[in-house]
């Protein structure tokens, strides 16, 4: 392997062969990537960077998303990596491609490959008088050669595309009633299936009358495998309907004996599977040293939590599938479909070549939702129901309790402060899993319905993720310099609530923790919160984006309103530590009387190195914003006894039109610097930049998410 | 047994249970895709239509409800092959992030826009309150109906 060759993308090094990634079709290029389309515009970006290194226009392009029967293995779209990688992957192949077209280009005109000039695809020799497109030079072949690094990527000052604004190349079939999502899929006698199940993943059921169901007309069959039951229908109306009869008279029996203990902070610090010493962001199993005190400096600490959130994606999931001729074929909104196919012949017994997942859209995904879950339901209903096509849909109740959930978590940390700097840093974190994704296992599945079928198959034992800002320890390492850190991560593997990813990890609570400490050690010693954060920074682009939100939050005026008290925060963190640097400030009022928060203007600074795309980045940056001020405001799965009692969006209500904030957005390109993935850079510092705020407004410090109006009243008694 | 709607100005008969909720017969049977499902219970709006020009949930309204009378839903909001200038300035600002949730609103928008030619930030946020976008991208939404009010007052000329 080449230099050049060896320093190319991961992905691209493990799917080096041109035509995986580019197609050449009549007048068009199609472009695969492994990566999804989760309503981030992803297809968009990589767009771009195919146009700006192959000389096409947009409408040229044709963006494959990940389907297992053609184009490269790209695992999971998540963590905020596909600019770095799949961008990072299609930049790369498209210069390569493009090197090997204008030599081509250039034997045929017999000159240099220097004069010649590209445009939408059409090479003209230097007089000008002669022209030959790509299409004519590949003659209907397709580049079949690896990548190699040859070809360079061009420069970024000459960038036509890169770093500016387009129109989303998915959102006129969207807003038009065009097919755009997987519920639109049609095929010929469709059936539509419906899913009953208990409503806690181990619930048993006990008994189930299939009867009325199946006597319903346009039902074609009811289907019950252990605690899984379908229905499949003609319509889609006699399948709800079905569901609704079965749902009636189900009787169940709890799979625990409580689903969870009120104390949730105190449930997580009692159960502590393993606890792992976390250094320079990577969790190992040296022993932990003991707590960190300055001899002569105060300690101060403070406890914060967060409670499970839901996804709640607008769409609940939903597939299509369809067993014909031994060949099951698999529609899903998953962020892996190699990794979704692999759990699914794990856990249907098959052979995974005998599998085909193509993954299409569905609303808006910010983590490991039901997607998989719905795949898998969608396949036992096709395989039960062989050659017919199923449109598989859970219903809003099914999404809200069968989704995992985003861990609650617990963060203890304690500082010493001498001469008015941090000298020590102590972080305690506690919390379920963040990896319960299908990921293929020997004899074990992730997959909900795998665990209720005839014989189950096990449920996989939570294990502690040991790579850098893996999951629970994602951002918990400060990007702060002190004298000393001691951080651990402590993972509870008790699964009776479900838990997996949801956009950030980890990151959310430990930066909501580190951020509103940074404040409250900044008031201790007297400081300003501002100056205090850059006392204890090296890194001049995060003092960068620290620097322009706080001297636009310093000249915003507080609206003159006696009904309430305003106040300003700030927060900032580099996601990963090692991606997009973001700060996020608030201007907000606490109502005297009601204690409502309103926000009333938020501010983002973003250095995601070189930008893609412009606007997209923006979109990216606010609605991550936007979405975990709702987390903060006013997210919690609530519980019953055995089960999430978080059914619809009355019981778990989310941020409105009338709650959001304006928000004014400053970005700071780095030409020619690596892009940065910042999918998920505003979701931690907006917690904590809100806390501060309210702090700032009425001098009660909230540490406990969400901050309803209940809990800064208590708050504010104690105070 | 049969029943006869009107939908974005074409007779169509359907031929179903009169207790459908309408939200099904549009997308399966009349293949009319914008209205979509979120909650199933007027929680989320992605479902919203008007029904004789009053905003409506289809996820809960059902044939029978339907029947003899006038269903507009986003295919509907401008004549054939053209855009409505909603869906102009949603494009061009690239108001959305997945898109889900954007057929209810620009239903609710189109029918605030009938009423209101200038609506504030405050009144379209107002008019929006029964819709959930889980994205955040809020601010791009009531961007792109204020352009959308702008370019329709522009096309209209000044009011007499």
């Amino acid at each position: 392997m080449s230099e050049k060759a060896a320093h190319l993308p991961t992905a691209l090094r493990e799917n080096p062969c041109i035509s995986t990634w580019l197609q050449f079709l009549d007048h068009r290029v199609r472009i695969c990537t492994g990566k999804v389309e989760l309503g981030q515009g992803i297809s968009t970006a990589i767009a771009m960077i195919a146009s700006e290194e192959l000389d096409l226009a947009m409408d040229q392009i044709e963006i494959q998303t990940g389907r297992t029967d053609r184009g490269p293995n790209e695992f999971i779209t998540a963590g905020s990596m596909s600019i770095e990688g799949s961008g990072a992957a299609v930049g790369h192949v498209c210069a390569d491609a493009r090197l090997i077209l204008l030599n081509m280009a250039a034997a045929h005109f017999d000159v240099s490959m220097a004069t010649l000039v590209v445009s939408n695809g059409v090479i003209t020799n230097p007089l000008g008088n002669e022209q030959i497109s790509y299409w004519q030079l590949l003659d209907g072949t397709q580049i079949e050669q690896n990548a190699d690094g040859s070809g360079n990527r061009k420069p970024s000052a000459g960038y036509k595309i890169i770093g500016h604004s387009t129109t989303r190349t998915d959102l006129e079939a969207k807003l038009t009633g065009k097919p755009a999502f997987i519920q639109d899929l049609a095929f010929e006698k469709l059936l539509h299936g419906r899913i009953i199940r208990a409503p806690g993943a181990h619930d048993r059921i006990i008994s189930a009358d299939l009867t009325g169901a199946e006597k319903l007309p346009g039902m074609i069959k009811v289907v019950r495998n252990g605690n899984f039951i379908g229905v499949l229908a003609s319509d889609e109306y006699t399948a709800i309907q079905g569901k609704a009869l079965i749902e009636r008279d189900l009787k169940w029996s709890p799979g625990h004996d409580q689903i969870l203990p009120g104390d949730v902070p105190g449930f997580l610090k009692e159960n502590v599977t393993v606890s792992l010493l976390v250094e320079d962001g990577t969790p190992s199993e040296k022993p932990i040293p003991p707590f960190m005190v300055a001899t002569d400096g105060e300690q101060i600490s403070a406890n914060y939590t967060k409670p499970y959130h839901l996804h709640g994606s607008i769409g609940p999931s939903a597939a299509v599938a369809r067993f014909h001729a031994g060949h099951l074929t698999v529609y899903s909104h998953s962020q892996g479909p190699y990794v979704l196919r692999a759990a699914l012949a794990i856990a249907l017994g098959m052979d995974s070549q005998a599998i085909t997942v193509i993954h299409k859209e569905n609303a808006g995904c910010y983590g490991h939702n039901g997607a998989d879950d719905a795949a898998m339901d969608a396949a036992l209903l096709a395989l039960a129901c062989p050659d017919r096509f199923i449109s598989l849909k859970w219903q809003r109740v099914d999404e809200h309790l069968w989704e995992p959930f985003s861990p609650a978590m617990a963060v203890s940390l304690s500082a010493s402060l001498e001469n008015g700097r941090i000298k020590y840093w102590n972080a305690d974190i506690y919390s379920q899993s963040h990896m319960g994704r299908p990921v293929p296992m020997r004899n074990a599945s992730n997959l909900l319905a795998a665990w209720q079928i005839i014989p189950p198959i096990p449920r996989a034992q939570a294990r502690p993720g040991m790579a850098a800002h893996g999951g629970i320890h994602r951002n918990a390492d400060p990007y702060y310099t002190f004298t000393g850190k001691r951080i651990t991560k402590n993972l509870v593997s008790d699964q009776r609530v479900r838990t997996s990813s949801t956009r950030a990890l980890g990151a959310f609570a430990n930066t909501f923790a580190i951020e509103s400490f940074m404040d409250e050690l900044a008031i201790k010693a007297a400081q300003d919160p501002v100056q205090f954060r850059i006392r204890h920074l090296t890194d001049a682009r995060a003092i960068n984006v620290i620097t322009q939100t706080a001297n636009q939050l310093a000249t915003y005026p507080f609206p003159d309103q006696e009904s309430m008290v305003f106040g300003r925060g700030i927060a900032f963190a580099r996601y990963k530590n090692s991606k997009c640097y973001a700060s996020v400030g608030i201007i907000l009022g606490v109502h005297i009387e009601t204690f409502t928060i309103k926000l009333l203007q938020g501010f983002i600074t973003a250095d995601a190195g070189q930008i893609i795309d412009r606007d997209g980045l923006s979109n990216q940056l606010e609605g991550g914003m936007i979405q975990a001020a709702s987390w903060t405001l006013k997210e919690a799965v609530r519980f019953s006894e055995h089960h999430s009692s978080s059914t619809n969006w009355d019981s778990y209500p989310i941020l409105n039109f009338e709650e959001v904030p304006e928000i004014t957005t400053t970005l700071i390109n780095q030409p020619g610097s690596p892009s940065l993935g910042a999918g998920e850079a505003t979701q931690g510092p907006t917690p904590a930049a809100i806390s501060n705020a309210v702090f700032d407004a009425t001098g009660v410090r909230l540490r406990d998410l969400p901050f309803l109006p209940e809990a800064l009243r208590r708050a504010a008694l104690h105070d | 047994m049969t029943y006869t709607l009107t939908l974005n100005g074409q007779t169509r008969n359907v031929d179903a249970g009169g207790d459908t909720p309408i939200l099904y017969i549009l997308r399966d049977q009349l293949r009319t895709l914008s209205p979509r499902y979120g909650c199933g219970a007027e929680q989320c709006g992605a479902c919203r239509i008007l029904v004789d020009g009053e905003l409506t949930y289809s996820c809960t309204t059902t044939l029978i409800d339907v029947a003899d009378r006038h269903v507009t839903t986003v295919e509907g909001m401008a004549p054939d092959n053209s855009q409505h200038a909603l869906q102009k300035a949603f494009l061009s600002l690239n108001a959305a992030q997945c898109g889900y949730c954007l057929s209810g609103i620009m239903i609710s928008a189109f029918s605030l826009l009938q009423k209101n030619n200038a609506p504030s930030r405050e009144e379209i946020q107002a008019a929006l309150v029964g819709h959930l976008c889980r994205c955040g991208a809020h601010n791009r939404i009531i961007s792109a109906i204020k352009l959308a009010a702008a370019m329709l007052r522009s096309e209209t000329g000044p009011s007499s």
